[in-house]
């Protein structure tokens, strides 16, 4: 039987991959496969049975250690051979995105990244990612015998799992060595940021005028536990980490609350946001057009209205 | 060392607007993706802390009638030379195709020891062109690059990936993808804008690099391109600033996103 093969080197974004393909997998009467590669996969395979996946294949090939992408990629493809793959899915993070494109080509075949919402529909997965830098969303469908989708993580969520049968296969990989090899790998400076799950968040643009004026954002996350964020120019001028970055290229979030702060709302940062619940904004520019996008909006200069809504939430 | 940056000359999106959801794209106007020129600027730098290099820019046309004015903007910083490859079979391509013809161009231009590509288009972002062409070349890969020097085996360069800052190795000849962190490129002068134009410009065909329309046509099917709707409340809140906080924290709260 034809396979849907997953794979992501974030066990999250796998499981939610195994989880929805095995939905989709129902639909179009295939079944469902993983593979888990690199050092201690092999104690994850259960993790992607139990939401799912029929069969996991599973590879500690000393090759893939460091998960080179060139590797990563000729052993998907050896697996997606093995199992028959008409589809396969991947996590759209760096690592996935670059995978895709590799992959893809040793597979012959059409590929989608960033998807952010798959369907079925007359008897093929269809995909949905943004274009022309966030400004509309493309719906399209791959054609080729073989199609590689890169799924954002988080797109589906796991909600009602049914383990699936759960086979262990150890697949006769056929791997050479990198040529591109890892000499080290640190930790970036400053705290780690977990802006995708954060359920409260506050995002600061180019409304504030100098550096030190970010002491004010921070007291207003603190009153709304809100992490901050931010747009590209303020990472630009190195103000704030990328990790900080909320939008086409950084984060994609899905807060309960967001609120934007001397944001003007090109469509580059609101990609990053469209999925919260409740978006408020505050602008000097009536105008701006992030009030297109919010809920809720207050026009007005940033240093006056952030010290009365920090207080006010203390107050609460 | 010689440097080949394919970049792709796209429209401006921040100039695109909506009408009735559908993108319009007319008279929009075209320019180097953003990206792009990090790519360009770090070619540029790396040529110049090596020396006796070279840096090729290249470009498919994907609809610019005035692809040549747009690349000049390439040569205008810095690139040697240019190459365009300019078919109307190009049109309806997708990344699969675009990256055979950017393959079998670089094949052709032959004298190569490194492609650095901007990890995505401004246009379509989807990052996929880099890893294919490497692919199809059999090229080692560095992806997401934030700083490239020359040394050890042929090239180290540090990569973000999310909260980590990696190093890796590779020979040359080899394919590199950066990102915006890597530089901020450079603003080109007069003098070198009008310089720029005496530059070579080489132009292709399909035919020249033996393809042929059915050889790069898309493996994909688009069924719509819409801007999403607006389900947003798009409520302004109205009186001093006092008033518009208090109205905007009793919204919050009622919206069950606030507690009180």
């Amino acid at each position: 039987m034809a396979d849907i093969l997953v794979y992501s080197e974030q066990l999250s974004t796998a499981k939610e991959l195994a989880y929805q393909a095995k939905e989709f997998a129902g639909a179009l009467g295939l079944g469902t496969s993983a593979a888990v590669l690199g050092p201690d996969s092999a104690a994850k395979a259960s993790e992607l049975a139990a939401v799912g996946a029929d069969k996991i294949y599973v590879s500690e090939d000393a090759a893939l250690a460091d998960l080179p992408v060139d590797v990563v990629a000729e052993a998907l493809a050896q697996i997606a051979k093995e199992a028959d793959a008409t589809y396969v899915l991947v996590g759209s993070t760096r690592l996935g995105k670059e995978l895709t494109g590799r992959l893809a080509q040793k597979l012959d075949a059409g590929a989608a990244t960033d998807v952010n919402a798959m369907e079925v529909a007359d008897g093929a997965l269809l995909c949905s990612h943004y274009s022309f830098g966030g400004a509309t969303v493309a719906r399209e469908t791959i054609d080729t015998p073989v199609k590689v989708f890169a799924v954002m993580p988080k797109t589906f969520e796991i909600t009602t799992p049914t383990a699936g049968a759960g086979e262990v296969i150890t697949p006769a990989l056929s791997l050479a060595d990198s040529p591109v090899k890892l000499v080290s790998k640190r930790e970036k400076e400053g705290e780690s940021v977990n802006l995708e799950g954060a359920a409260n968040l506050v995002c600061i643009g180019r409304g504030f005028g100098a550096k030190e004026d970010i002491a004010l954002a921070n007291q207003l996350c603190e009153a709304f536990g809100a992490e901050l964020g931010c747009t590209k120019s303020l990472c630009d001028w190195e103000w704030l980490p990328e990790a900080r970055l909320v939008g086409l290229s950084g984060a994609k979030t899905k807060p309960n609350l967001y609120i934007s702060v001397g944001i003007s709302g090109q469509v580059q940062h609101t990609v990053g946001i469209g999925t919260a619940k409740i978006i408020a904004a505050i602008n000097k520019d009536e105008k701006a057009l992030m009030f297109g996008a919010a809920d809720y909006g207050i026009v007005g200069d940033l240093y006056e209205v952030v010290p009365v809504l920090t207080e006010k939430l203390k107050a609460l | 060392m010689n440097i080949i940056v394919p970049v792709k000359t796209n429209v401006d999106t921040e100039m695109v607007r909506i009408k009735n959801r559908e993108p319009v794209l007319e008279g929009v106007p075209y320019k180097l993706g953003d990206l792009d020129k990090n790519a360009l600027e770090a070619a540029l730098q790396l040529a110049s802390e090596v020396g006796d290099s070279k840096v090729i820019a290249l470009t498919v046309n994907e609809g610019n009638r005035k692809v040549k004015d747009t690349i000049k903007e390439a040569l205008a910083m810095g690139a040697d030379e240019a190459y365009i490859i300019d078919d109307p079979a190009a049109l309806e391509a997708d990344q699969a195709g675009i990256a055979k013809i950017i393959a079998k161009a670089i094949e052709k231009i032959a004298d190569y020891d490194l492609i650095i590509f901007a990890e995505g288009s401004t246009d379509k972002y989807s990052g996929q062109v880099g890893p294919r062409v490497a692919e199809f070349l059999n090229l080692p890969e560095i992806g997401y690059a934030r700083k490239i020097v020359a040394g050890g085996a042929g090239l180290q360069v540090d990569r973000g990936m999310g909260d980590y800052i990696e190093t890796w190795e590779t020979p040359l000849p080899a394919a590199v993808t950066v990102t915006s962190e890597i530089n901020e490129p450079r603003i080109c002068t007069l003098m070198n804008i009008m310089k720029a134009g005496k530059k070579p410009q080489t132009e292709w065909t399909l035919a020249d690099l033996d393809l042929d329309a059915a050889a790069v046509a898309s493996g994909k099917t688009l069924i719509s391109n819409l801007a999403e709707e607006q389900a947003r409340k798009n409520v302004m809140l109205e009186g001093t600033i006092e008033e518009q906080v208090d109205k905007l924290i009793d919204a919050l709260i009622k919206e069950g996103v606030l507690e009180a």
